[in-house]
């Protein structure tokens, strides 16, 4: 239960003279969910292409269910059971709802050119099995009704739901989530830390980085701070709250409330 | 048997092709059948470059490069004149494996060279072999840096077929002889096998048709899409999309030098207005004009398209007129001619104006949650 399923140990990436990520540690461990908070620029989403491997780090290494994934390729790690969410929804704008769910199967499926070519009767059975599951997980998120839309259709609260439907499509051990409730109102927000406290109950273990600050004290049971790469505070969301460096350097100033945004 | 219907087309497409033949032999009028055979040839390279640009959205403009070696290696191979080597062993060998054939040029004289078999294999697999390498640095460009580096590709193809002495030059290369298939079936210009190789090329398309379309309905085709749509993203999702957007380029140059050998040994003779950067333009105009992402679209305009410019309709413009047609439907028609928003569309769209003009009740869509799971609370 307590097993660490993510480890990053010393990463460090470099942009030009920019420090982005300076010796950055963390343990995510199994079925947690573990915030990643910090400033504009704190390096938070570069700690998450390091993770996903979008970036190779210049030092330290990540370790993913004891084996090092550093210098694999995005589409590798994905395979192994790393899914993410983007920052800015990147959906297939043109593909249906269904279609972009299905590609979320990717990794769970073999067939390959030559069989899809002369459609072979295994490609049938999968692709049934592939739109089985996906409809599946469609159902679950409440986007049933959708599966024939085009995905650039739906607005934008729902098209962010279709990013998750299609992360976990994937059935992935953790899931890295890109500031979920950006551009959400108060509503869609607090429905978010329900599906994400539900994602987390079907033993997906969850790496969010969140402005929101209400968001990440509601959902986290761990937080990690980053300012200006590096990492200056990690426990409790309680704790680190109370923390008078974090209050110091993220908050900005004495009085918390204020700043919060 | 939902997964056949997706064939149903290709039905109607068989079926309309043999009306065709029929109207055309019952009229006298199958001299039209040379110019749509030649057509269907040409939509073969089509067929591969809408996977690739329509599907996949990865652009090549040099596609008349894979059409030309394919169509240059079955060309130089079977009429390479062998005779004076004829008593070196590797000719031997290759005569007795059957490789071989002998056969009289226009002048009565005995020519000894490849059998087209040969030269169709080993210019699929150069075709193959070409578009891996040219790929694999390429295929990593995007945009116009993509399309500039098959420009260059197809220009390179171009200088070596108009410089090569073995290519003909700028004369080409004639007095290709007939591709026997079987016994009776042949890849022949004649007259009296008119009909015969209507059916013959529309064979070979309507069996790269049900590839094409299986592959797009396939997961590999979920995969292909997804990449156009957002790279990034796909790769996110484990899709290996260096590896998918190579072999998709790979598989488009079969196409197009499959096109090419045939077409070849159609004409009987290949030549360098074959391999023009302007023929490149024009397969990506068809592929535009039938609304990019869609095979039948591009196969229907790649006939009709091919067909008018062979009857010589465009006259001496023909390559200004594929070019304005690139600028209008780039204008007009960016989903293409078969797209065209047409008046019942018009008229949704005016009304789903009038839709959104009216206040929505309700601001909050919201976001639907699993039904499982209660707490937290209802805003």
């Amino acid at each position: 239960m307590d097993s660490v399923l993510l480890e990053t140990r010393n990463l460090h990436r470099y942009f030009g003279g920019l420090h982005a990520v300076n010796d950055v540690s963390i343990k995510v461990p199994q079925g947690a969910i573990k915030g990643v908070i910090g400033p504009n620029g704190a390096g938070k989403t570069t700690l998450f292409n390091l993770i996903a491997a979008t970036i190779p780090p210049q030092d330290g290494e990540v370790i993913f269910r004891g084996k090092k994934i550093t210098a694999l390729k995005p589409h590798t790690v994905a395979c192994m059971g790393i899914a993410r969410t983007f920052q800015t929804t990147k959906l297939f704008g043109r593909m249906t709802v269904l279609e972009n769910v299905m590609v979320g199967r990717h990794c769970r499926t073999r067939c390959g050119f030559i069989a899809g070519m002369l459609n072979l009767p295994r490609t049938w059975r999968e692709d049934r099995e592939t739109k089985e599951k996906a409809l599946e997980i469609l159902y679950d998120l409440g986007l049933k009704d959708h599966a024939s839309e085009t995905a650039s259709n739906l607005p934008f609260g729902r098209q962010r739901l279709v990013e998750f439907a299609r992360a976990l499509a994937m059935e992935p051990a953790l899931l890295l989530l890109d500031e979920p409730a950006a551009g959400l109102n108060i509503y869609e927000t607090k429905e978010l830390a329900r599906l994400i406290l539900w994602i987390r109950d079907r033993g997906v273990t969850c790496l969010v980085v969140e402005h929101d600050m209400s968001l990440v004290m509601t959902i986290c049971d761990d937080v990690v701070v980053l300012d200006q790469g590096r990492k200056i505070a990690e426990g409790r969301p309680s704790a680190v709250q109370r923390n008078p460096e974090v209050i110091r350097i993220y908050l900005g100033c004495d009085d918390a409330q204020n700043s919060e945004s | 048997m939902t997964q056949f219907r997706r064939y149903i087309p290709v039905i109607a497409v068989i079926a309309a092709v043999v009306v065709l033949q029929v109207v055309l032999s019952a009229t006298h009028a199958t001299y039209y059948m040379t110019q749509i055979t030649m057509s269907a040839y040409y939509a073969l390279v089509v067929i591969g470059l809408c996977l690739l640009m329509g599907y996949a959205g990865q652009v090549s403009l040099g596609h008349a490069g894979f059409f030309a070696i394919g169509g240059y290696t079955t060309a130089v191979l079977t009429t390479l004149n062998l005779l004076p080597y004829r008593d070196t062993p590797l000719v031997k060998l290759c005569s007795s494996l059957g490789l071989i054939f002998q056969r009289q040029d226009i002048y009565g004289a005995d020519i000894l060279s490849f059998s087209p078999w040969v030269a169709f294999v080993a210019a699929l697999l150069l075709a193959v072999i070409i578009a891996f390498l040219i790929g694999l640095p390429v295929i990593r460009l995007k945009g116009h840096y993509l399309a500039m580096a098959t420009l260059g590709f197809g220009l390179i193809i171009y200088r070596i077929v108009l410089g090569g002495s073995i290519f003909g030059q700028a004369d080409g290369i004639s007095n290709i002889p007939p591709f026997m298939i079987l016994d009776g079936l042949q890849v022949n210009g004649r007259v009296p096998y008119r009909v015969m190789n209507y059916y013959i090329a529309w064979s070979v398309v309507a069996a790269a048709m049900v590839l094409a379309i299986n592959l797009v309905g396939s997961r590999i085709g979920r995969a292909l899409r997804s990449i156009h749509e957002n790279e990034e993203a796909a790769h996110s999702l484990g899709v290996d999309t260096y590896r998918y957007k190579l072999f998709i380029f790979v598989l488009s140059a079969l196409f197009a030098a499959v096109g090419g050998v045939l077409l070849t040994h159609y004409n009987g003779s290949i030549g360098p207005s074959e391999v023009t950067v302007m023929k490149s333009v024009r397969y990506l105009v068809i592929v535009a004009v039938g609304g990019m992402a869609n095979l039948w679209g591009a196969l229907f305009m790649g006939i009709i398209l091919n067909f008018l410019s062979l009857r010589g309709v465009f006259g001496s413009y023909d390559d200004a007129v594929f070019a304005i047609i690139l600028i209008v439907i780039m204008l007009f028609a960016p989903q293409g001619l078969l797209r065209m928003p047409r008046l019942p569309a018009l008229w949704h769209g005016l009304q789903a104006r009038e839709d959104t003009a009216k206040p929505v009740p309700s601001e909050v869509e919201g976001m639907a949650v699993p039904q499982k799971q209660s707490g937290g609370s209802n805003g």
